[in-house]
This record gives C-alpha cells, sequence and structure tokens, in this order.
C-alpha cells in the first residue's frame, strides 16, 4: 500500500486541486464553467460526472497506451470518452432518471470538456492506471472545486438561494434596499468571478505570475 | 511491434469501433426497458403535478387514485377511452392519427381535464401539463419542463413559483385561447395573463406560443356542452 500512496501519487492527486488547477491556472474547461453556474447543484452534479468520466477514461487509455497507434491517437481517446460518456448517461437513464434529467444536455458537454482531453493526453498516454485514475480524480475535483464556488457567488448574489433554499428573498432587507443582482445570472459573470478567483491565486502565490 | 504502420492503425481503429459499437449496442439493448419504465414513471409524476400533487413517493400508486381516464380527443372534439399503451409521444399521435390525448382527473369528487402541451424554449424543448376545472375553462394547476433553458432565468419555468401563477386564469375568452404570459411586470388582464420571467423572455413567448397552440387544438372540445362518452 506505501507504493500506491507514494509522495509523487499523492502530488499527482492533489495539485490539481490547487497550484496547478486545470481552471485557474491552465484555464481549461471554461466552456462549461460558464455553461452550469447559475446554480449551485447543476454544478456539483457536473463536477461530480467530470470527475468521474476523467478517472475512468484515463485509466483505460492507460492500460491501452502503448497499443494505440500515434496517428490516431486523439481519436481513439474520443472514441473512449464518447463511449463512456454514453454508457454513463445510459446507466443514469435507467437508474437514476431524476439526476439524468438534471444533467440533461450537460452530458454532451462532458465529452468537449477540454480538461479531459488535456489530461488524456498529457497525463493517461505516458503514465501507468493507478497514477492516471489519481490525476483523473485531483483534476475532476479541482476542476469541480472551481465550479462550486462559482456557483456559490452565482446562486447567492444572483437568486438570493442556495441549493434552491431562500437565503437573502425577506422583505426586511428588501426595504432595507438589497436586491438581488440579474446581472450574476448572466454568463459574462462567471468569467469575471473565475478571473477573480484567478487574481486571489495569483497574488498570493507569486510563482505563478508570469514575468 | 511497428504500431505505426498503416495496417495496423487502419486494424485497430476498426478493432475499437467494433468493440465500442457491440457495447453500446449491448448497454442500449439491455437498459431498454427499464428506461422506458422511467419514462413513464416521469410522465406520470408530472401529470400528478399538473394536479398539485407533488414530491410523490409511489408514483403509479398516486397516478392510479387521481387519474381515472386516458382519453383521445379526435378532430370534432370527441373523446374515445384510449385503447394503446400509457403513450407519452403526443405530437406523434397528432401527426400521425390527428388524434389528441386528454387525461380526466378526480381531485377531492370534482373532474379535472389535464392536456398536454409542448413546443420550444430558447435552447430547445419545452412541455408541460395544464390542468382544467370542470367548467372546462378555469386552470387548476399547471407543469412545465425543459430540456435545457438557463438556468435560473428561463429554467424558472420548471419551478412551483411559476407554474402556480396560472392557477384560477381562465383559458377561453369569447371562444378564443386567450391564456397567455407577458413581459415580466406587464400583466394587465390578471383573468388571462401571467407574469413571465425576468430575464427569461424568449422562454417565457415559449410557454405563450405553446399554450397557445397546443389548447387551440381542444378548443372544439372546451368549447362542447357535454362530455360524451
Amino acid at each position: 500500500m506505501g507504493k500506491l500512496f507514494s509522495k509523487r501519487n499523492k502530488e499527482v492527486f492533489s495539485t490539481p486541486l490547487g497550484m496547478n488547477n486545470p481552471v485557474t491556472v491552465q484555464v481549461l474547461g471554461i466552456c462549461s464553467a460558464l455553461a452550469v453556474t447559475a446554480k449551485l447543484e447543476p454544478a456539483i452534479v457536473m463536477g461530480l460526472s467530470v470527475t468521474v468520466i476523467t478517472a475512468f477514461s484515463n485509466v483505460v487509455i492507460s492500460l491501452i497506451r502503448k497499443t494505440i497507434p500515434n496517428r490516431i491517437r486523439i481519436i481513439v481517446q474520443l472514441v473512449v470518452v464518447a463511449a463512456l460518456v454514453t454508457i454513463v448517461s445510459e446507466i443514469l437513464k435507467a437508474f437514476a432518471y431524476d439526476v439524468s434529467v438534471q444533467l440533461s444536455v450537460y452530458v454532451g458537454l462532458i465529452i468537449t470538456n477540454c480538461i479531459l482531453m488535456g489530461r488524456l493526453e498529457a497525463f493517461a498516454m505516458a503514465n501507468g492506471p493507478w497514477e492516471s485514475f489519481l490525476d483523473g480524480i485531483g483534476n475532476g475535483l479541482g476542476y469541480a472545486k472551481i465550479l462550486v464556488i462559482v456557483a456559490f457567488f452565482r446562486e447567492l448574489l444572483g437568486s438570493g438561494t442556495l441549493l434552491g433554499f431562500n437565503i437573502l428573498n425577506y422583505a426586511p432587507l428588501q426595504e432595507l434596499g438589497y436586491m438581488n443582482n440579474g446581472l450574476m445570472l448572466m454568463p459574462p459573470m462567471a468569467l469575471v468571478i473565475v478571473a477573480c478567483i484567478i487574481w486571489y491565486q495569483r497574488s498570493r502565490h507569486k510563482e505563478l505570475q508570469e514575468q | 511491434m511497428n504500431t505505426n504502420s498503416n495496417s495496423y492503425t487502419i486494424i485497430y481503429a476498426s478493432v475499437i469501433v467494433v468493440i465500442v459499437a457491440f457495447l453500446l449496442a449491448f448497454v442500449s439493448s439491455t437498459l431498454r426497458d427499464k428506461q422506458q419504465k422511467n419514462v413513464e414513471l416521469d410522465a406520470k409524476k408530472q401529470i400528478l403535478s399538473a394536479l398539485n400533487v407533488r414530491n410523490v413517493e409511489n408514483v403509479d400508486a398516486e397516478y392510479d387514485k387521481y387519474v381515472k381516464r386516458d382519453m383521445l380527443m379526435d378532430a370534432d372534439g370527441n373523446l374515445s377511452e384510449n385503447t394503446g399503451a400509457f403513450a407519452t409521444a403526443y405530437e406523434k399521435e397528432v401527426k400521425e392519427n390527428n388524434r389528441y390525448h386528454v387525461f380526466i382527473a378526480e381531485v377531492d369528487g370534482d373532474t379535472k381535464y389535464i392536456f398536454p402541451v409542448y413546443g420550444t424554449g430558447l435552447w430547445g424543448g419545452i412541455w408541460g401539463y395544464v390542468a382544467l376545472d370542470d367548467d372546462k375553462n378555469t386552470v387548476f394547476g399547471t407543469y412545465f419542463s425543459h430540456a435545457g433553458e438557463t438556468p435560473g432565468l428561463g429554467a424558472e419555468i420548471a419551478t412551483a413559483n411559476f407554474q402556480d401563477e396560472f392557477v384560477g386564469r381562465k383559458v377561453l375568452k369569447d371562444g378564443e385561447v386567450a391564456l397567455t404570459v407577458v413581459k415580466h411586470g406587464k400583466v394587465a388582464d390578471a383573468d388571462y395573463e401571467v407574469d413571465g420571467i425576468s430575464g427569461g423572455t424568449i422562454t417565457s413567448d415559449g410557454v405563450k406560443a405553446m399554450l397557445k397552440n397546443c389548447l387551440d387544438d381542444y378548443k372544439v372540445f372546451l368549447t362542447k356542452e357535454t362530455v360524451e362518452d
């Protein structure tokens, strides 16, 4: 077991959560960060789905990495991802119908998520299945973390709710002049919030700043 | 082995495609029955929701308790029992057989009529059910859902807040469908107009068009005095 959780493996898992976050440092997966973060719930579901799919497609590609012909490797990766996403979505439809309704179009968005292809190409093609699995989970959670932070602010300030529960929509507060900011629900605000997170992270970690 | 030769690449691609195709076909065929059942249960849940029966545990039992008859209406407004399976392909039934689904329910001894409606929003399909009192005019409850409207904006049509606004409104005015959704904050005639969603104008317009188009088909039935069996 010691080898399974060696120092390197721990780093593989933990750097995507912070110093090498796929969204704030590598700036991947921004498109879906805009699309699903107006409410907290779809953001959480999307984050978890991406985590699962990244982890398993990483494992599959890592297992067959030595047999993949170099010239069609991207296509092979895409086939694996698309097949996995389709299977997961079929299983959800059969056993967790409510969740699949929730996910609706986002299932398709998972296939196009740049983080997936990025990890397959950059990590799974050159590392063993276990490391690839950890890398997939780490990157998925790193992505989910940013999504949840963005969705938290957008739902709280835009709708005055969290996970659908009323937080700020009370008459005394509104009499003081507080209003929900409808702009928060528009996609551009997701970019602004992501930018604020990137700003915060880079100001705390000088090594991330470009010259 | 040379994994870069042409023949290896072609064989590899073919094998992968065949494996994936079999896998997907297998998954799809083994799960189809279960998925179909889920779609049916979901439709029943939506119909119950239009009757303001929400958060049900045992959908089949509750459905049987409230919804008494699954009917089809022909172009002249005559109803006949739906002898086929519980169908959710309402649009297909209209196009192929020119028949329209009507569900008849009983809530606390009163008859309610439920009409399926469908249309398009901003990003994709929207659909729902409208339940009317036995005067075939007053809205008893509604249910709307969508394939992928913007969360927080258009997607608000799927919330009870929006759906409850329809309760008590009237459908027909001088024999025409007058129930409609107007721009947020612009309600002039509270009998027929429902406040739209701020920031979700295109989806609100979609709901408006959907109500107009679909309920229009039932006009003959709605204006008819008696219900024949």
